[in-house]
């Protein structure tokens, strides 16, 4: 288990936790390359379901980066993406993934080292978990997503 | 399948040191889609630009992939690039390898790996791109400005001056606002009806300008460029054109009303003139207390003008007006002295409020400008002012600093000082904030010559004894308890939002701060625009300010308005929501999570709809569009599924 190496997926937004990471990279700040980032222009693009299917497809962790409380550029995308995720953690528990695999963080343009911190921090904290367990979906594949793509 | 063209960047050194860019083209050159792949050392510079120009021709590619640094920094110039080339900008993705790989890790294979995947993710959102083009709509070249205090009277004379029209709308019987009240302003002690009553005449006779007085909001539609107003006017009982204001009509009339001008210091009757060089020039009848519109209770007023300009029969009357932009002035009030039983306001006449002691002072006032106490006319011989009255104070009253009040304070010494000259001012102040220009001039002066008495502290309560306000106070200096006898009181008193500001919050549906006060775009950068397209703040709505701030942002906001009225299209970009009208069950669940109003719902087609100017494209309706029916251009479902599959793909 020592060489297991968790995959992220980052959703980070456009005006605060994107430009905080870019910051993390100009000031040369390390920090393990476990995640990989889909920017997005407010957290609370964010949906749900793309948590899901990425846990679905093996993602050991998911971060959500979104700008501070009284930040956001939309005004008030980051209460919707807060509420969301506080309920998802709930149905993740219930699905038998921990809740912690869900992460979900405020942190500005001018927060580079808290960006590099958290991504250190949340990778150990996902290694100590271990890998995610494998879930068998192969009974029943209509998740929404491929509902929609099948309607359309 | 698209011909996709990535062109992955060395940057120097700085991306080729850690990611092993041979590898990656490699790599990448079999992967689906990808009709080319090639290296450089500056792809931002001359010949790499021309590099991906000669790819895009010779090998026909229809979209790029550029592995670079942040997009922040280069996506423009290579969106360029392909633009040059015939593509369109949207066909370019920026795949940042640089600031979020490169330069914060360190092992070559581990950051070799992240950029491919970076790389990919680009790859599959690129593949379900389409070639967008900006949203544009039309401008209706006039201006509203929503409120007539100096703010107000500034932008729209700004912006009448550059040659378009604008609608003023003001809610009392004048324009002219709390400036109007003022007796002297600071620094200068320059007269403020000196300085204002030019600006109200010259908006009066502007050709440019429409002034409706007794006013009010009632609704606005649409968007940025495009809006639909409708202004209610009060019942006009005294025609404008008619009244030569002779005054004979308040001589007869039988009814007593505060003054609101006067601040309730002297009485008027219930038709009146607000003050002298009210503009517009006329009288107004005020309905709420009036006796009665019937001759038979009263109509004195009628019988008396000869003028024939009182008509009873006068209804409130909705005006609609087509406008391009907004300017909120509404401007401020005092915090409710009400609130401040401790301090005796109404019980004792002579604890007075800030604006009353400006009337007071002003040569225009209940008093003619002589130093007189409200309760028995008497000359005060000692002032107590008190500083921070409900402001600065987090636990029962207002928590913010009202920013004008040090100053008029020292002012109102200084007068009284100039009036009385035995007089005793006293102040009891928390700080002095003097920060504007020639401000810490004016408090030194005072301090050194005036014989102004300054103590540090709080009041905590005031009482009358015999014909002399008691004052309570703290010297938190010395830490002794203070008792100072008073003639009179003066309460420096905290700034609120205008007392209308919360009805009209609904009806322009923009953001205000936890006091009330509307909410700028950006707190430095973007100060007199309103996070709604369209709307822009000066003066004291925004927050707390003194006159030259207040002309200054009005200004800033016709400037910004003006920006916008001359251009003949307003432009957007088009990475916004759409609807599927097939999968839209018309649940209006996305209407709801919109902060700008953009999504709609049609009443014929029972589906939500988007406005392709008000939308900004945050996704929030996306993500909470229960059925797929709602979509971003260019970042669907589809794409963002696509990405996650591919960074989870195990190659």
């Amino acid at each position: 288990m020592n060489d297991f190496e968790p995959k992220i997926v980052c959703f980070l937004c456009k005006w605060c936790t994107y430009a905080g990471a870019d910051l993390a990279g100009t000031s040369r700040m390390k920090y393990p390359p476990n995640g990989v980032v889909i920017k997005t222009l407010c957290s609370s693009r964010v949906d749900p379901q793309y948590i899901l299917l990425a846990f679905k497809n093996g993602a050991d962790g998911v971060f959500i980066g979104g700008c501070h409380p009284g930040d956001c550029h939309y005004q008030t995308g980051n209460y919707k993406t807060q509420r969301r995720v506080i309920l998802l953690k709930k149905y993740l528990d219930q699905m038998g993934i921990n809740p912690v695999r869900l992460r979900m963080e405020w942190i500005s343009a001018s927060e580079g080292r808290k960006f590099a911190n958290t991504m250190k921090e949340f990778v150990e904290q996902i290694k100590s978990l271990g890998p995610i367990p494998k879930m068998n979906f192969t009974e029943n594949t209509s998740t929404a997503e491929s509902q929609r793509t099948q309607r359309k | 399948m698209k011909r996709i063209g990535v062109f992955v960047c060395h940057c120097g050194v700085n991306i080729k040191d850690t990611v092993d860019v041979e590898k990656l083209t490699e790599q990448l050159a079999d992967y689906p889609g990808v009709a080319h792949i090639e290296n450089y050392m500056f792809m931002c510079s001359d010949p790499g630009q021309n590099l991906i120009k000669d790819a895009i021709k010779k090998k026909n590619l229809d979209s790029v992939v550029v592995a670079a640094c942040s997009p922040t920094l280069h996506e423009s110039t290579f969106q360029g690039v392909i633009e040059e080339s015939g593509l369109n900008p949207y066909q370019c993705e920026i795949a940042n390898i640089r600031e979020q790989c490169s330069w914060v890790h360190t092992n070559i294979e581990e950051a070799t790996r992240k950029a491919n995947l970076i790389i990919k993710t680009a790859i599959e959102k690129l593949k379900l791109n389409e070639s967008l083009f900006p949203v544009s709509a039309p401008v209706t070249k006039k201006a509203l400005v929503i409120g007539a205090g100096i703010a107000g009277i500034q932008a729209a004379l700004d912006i009448a001056d550059a040659g378009y029209e604008v609608t003023v709308v003001e809610k009392k019987p004048s324009i002219g606002g709390h400036m109007i009240q003022l007796s002297e302003t600071f620094p200068t002690l320059d007269c403020s009806q000196c300085i204002l009553t030019p600006k109200m005449v010259q908006l009066s006779k502007h050709k440019n300008i429409k002034l409706y007085v007794n006013s009010e909001v009632e609704s606005v539609e649409g968007y940025i460029g495009n809006f639909k107003v409708k202004i209610k006017r009060k019942a006009q009982y005294v025609s404008p054109d008619k009244c030569n204001l002779c005054d004979d009509c308040t001589e007869v009339c039988p009814v007593l009303v505060p003054n609101e001008q006067e601040e309730g210091l002297a009485w008027r009757k219930a038709i009146y003139i607000p003050f002298p060089q009210a503009i517009p020039a006329t009288y107004t009848l005020d309905i709420e207390n009036c006796l009665g519109l019937e001759p038979i209770a009263c109509g004195k007023c009628r019988e008396k003008c000869t003028a024939d300009a009182i008509n009873y029969d006068a209804k409130p009357k909705i005006f609609e007006e087509e406008v391009g932009a907004i300017i909120v002035a509404t401007g401020y009030d005092l915090y409710p002295v009400e609130n401040m039983a401790e301090y005796g306001y109404g019980k004792y006449p002579d604890v007075v409020t800030s604006l009353q002691f400006e009337r007071i002072l002003s040569a225009t006032g209940p008093t003619g400008g002589e130093m007189r106490r409200p309760s028995d006319g008497k000359i005060p011989e000692e002032i107590v002012f008190v500083q921070c009255s409900g402001s600065r104070d987090p636990e029962r009253h207002l928590s913010y600093c009202s920013r004008i009040c040090c100053m008029y304070t020292l002012k109102h010494a200084k007068l009284y000082k100039h009036k009385v000259p035995d007089g005793q001012p006293y102040i009891f102040y928390i700080d002095i904030r003097s920060g504007g220009k020639r401000y810490e001039e004016f408090v030194q002066q005072a301090v050194s010559e005036e014989e102004i008495l300054y103590i540090r502290g709080k009041v905590a309560r005031i009482y009358k004894e015999g014909d002399k306000m008691i004052v309570h106070g703290m010297d938190t200096l010395s830490g002794k308890k203070i008792e100072l006898k008073a003639d009179m009181v003066v309460l420096a008193m905290g700034i609120v939002p205008s007392y209308g500001t919360a009805d009209l919050v609904k009806t322009l549906k923009l953001n205000t701060d936890e006091a009330g006060f509307f909410v700028e775009a950006h707190p430095k950068l973007r100060p007199v625009e309103s996070l709604q397209a369209g709307f822009y703040l000066a003066g004291a709505a925004q927050g707390p300010k003194d006159i030259p701030d207040a002309v200054s942002q009005a200004s800033g906001a016709a400037a910004k308005t003006l920006a916008l009225l001359s251009s003949d299209k307003i432009y957007h970009s088009p990475i916004i929501a759409t609807v599927d009208k097939d999968l839209c069950s018309g649940c209006r669940i996305c209407i709801g999570t919109c902060p700008y109003g953009a999504r709609e719902f049609d009443e014929t087609e029972k589906i939500a709809t988007v406005n392709d100017i008000l939308c900004e494209g945050c996704g929030a309706c996306i993500s909470a569009c229960p059925s797929g029916a709602s979509q971003q251009k260019n970042l669907t479902d589809k794409q963002i599924s696509n990405m996650i599959k591919a960074i989870l793909s195990t190659e």
